[in-house]
């Protein structure tokens, strides 16, 4: 209890010496979650979420139209070599790999989800942008229902209602005793956790990322600026800032990776659905 | 789960008569759930980093032994990957909807 006691009194004084009292500039306090988050309307009912997500919508619609004006006898270059390659990787990384050759017809849904994911990502590190709009439950919200949508319609369509609900609630190669334990899970996990967990993964990692980066700038800024009054903290102040340049590094591969992962997985659900296990 | 609320509790009573600021009932809710909130988190996060960093070594594994084959375990490694880091992802969630909600 002493030991709890003392650990206390350090901590209260550490907050004490962190947290600046009242008419004192400096100190590292953490702002409310919602000057991170929730951003001012520009004109009413469109914020910066909003505007990024219209954006990543345009240029993708922009790109694959500039790209598919040039001429395709010649060899790519420049817009049209951009969307070859993103087309190339659709299809090779995560449509072979995941549904095979009778899964290419999905090439320009999944094309779709892929970019506009990746570029509703990639602001979170552009300077004076720097918003992830999949930051806000909204975006990744919807795009998880309409991948549910998705890939239960396709079931229905290829095995038939009765089929296809035959195949997810009564997996076969399982005992018939079992099937009181088994048919409540697969249910909630094909229904419920699916969309949920798609949502949340994307939606959570962006988050993360987004509150990191805040806390290291802020970081960096405070220590830089006690710099000036405290000899000791010249070092320490660089520290953050260094890992901040690493985080802002790592980042960029966390937005690729969660729109490739979300697209992988779409992919999945939808082959999953085309082709029953037997 | 009471057992560590108390002692949240009590912690902050002992922080608050340290520093002589009042304490109150609202404040003393706030404060434990921000604890709370942060144990929380740790405690989703301790199971999925032991799979995640058994999934990834166990591909780099496989992928040293047959490395024709990296294509396809890259991908079943990030959708594993994908899977384990959901729970502590909820983890996360829960941590701020503790902490902000």
């Amino acid at each position: 209890m002493l030991l709890t006691q003392i650990a206390n009194q350090q901590f209260a004084q550490i907050t004490a010496a962190l947290v600046p009292s009242a008419g004192e500039g400096r100190g590292f306090y953490f702002p409310e979650i919602n000057s991170i988050l929730r951003w001012k309307d520009v004109v009413p009912g469109i914020n910066k979420v909003i505007i990024i997500g219209i954006l990543a919508s345009l240029i993708g619609i922009v790109l694959f139209l500039v790209a598919a004006m040039k001429d395709g006898s010649k060899a790519p270059k420049g817009a049209r070599n951009l969307a070859e390659v993103i087309v190339e990787f659709i299809e090779k990384n995560i449509i072979m790999e995941t549904m095979g050759k009778s899964g290419l017809g999905w090439t320009p849904f999944l094309l779709c989800v892929f970019l506009f994911v990746y570029i509703c990502n990639i602001p979170g590190i552009i300077p004076f942008i720097q918003m992830p709009a999949t930051a806000r439950m909204g975006v990744p919200m919807f795009m998880a229902l309409l991948i549910w949508v998705v890939f239960n319609a396709t079931g229905i369509k290829h095995q038939g209602a009765l089929g296809y609900f035959k195949g997810v609630l009564f997996p076969p190669g399982v005992p018939k005793a079992l099937y009181i334990l088994v048919t409540p899970i697969e249910l909630i996990s094909t229904m419920v956790v699916r969309p949920f967990s798609l949502a949340v993964r994307l939606f959570a990692n962006m988050l993360a990322g987004h509150l990191l980066l805040v806390i290291f700038a802020l970081l960096s800024q405070a220590l830089i600026q006690a710099e000036t009054q405290r000899f000791f903290l010249v070092p320490v102040g660089i520290l953050p800032f260094i890992l901040l340049m690493f985080l802002t590094g790592f980042e960029i591969l966390v937005a690729f990776l969660q729109a490739y992962i979300f697209t992988v997985l779409a992919a999945v659900y939808i082959g999953g659905a085309t082709h029953p296990e037997h | 789960m009471e057992a560590l609320t108390r002692i949240a509790h009590a912690s902050i009573r002992v922080a608050a008569e340290a520093t002589g600021e009042a304490y109150t009932a609202a404040e003393a809710k706030a404060n434990a759930a921000a604890q709370m909130a942060g144990l929380a988190y740790g405690l989703a996060a301790i199971g999925p980093s032991i799979g995640i960093g058994m999934i990834f070594g166990k591909a780099i594994e496989a992928m040293a032994r047959q490395p024709e084959s990296a294509g396809m375990v890259r991908t079943t490694m990030f959708l594993g990957a994908a899977f384990t880091e959901a729970l502590a992802l909820i983890g996360f969630v829960a941590f701020i909807l503790l902490k902000f909600a």
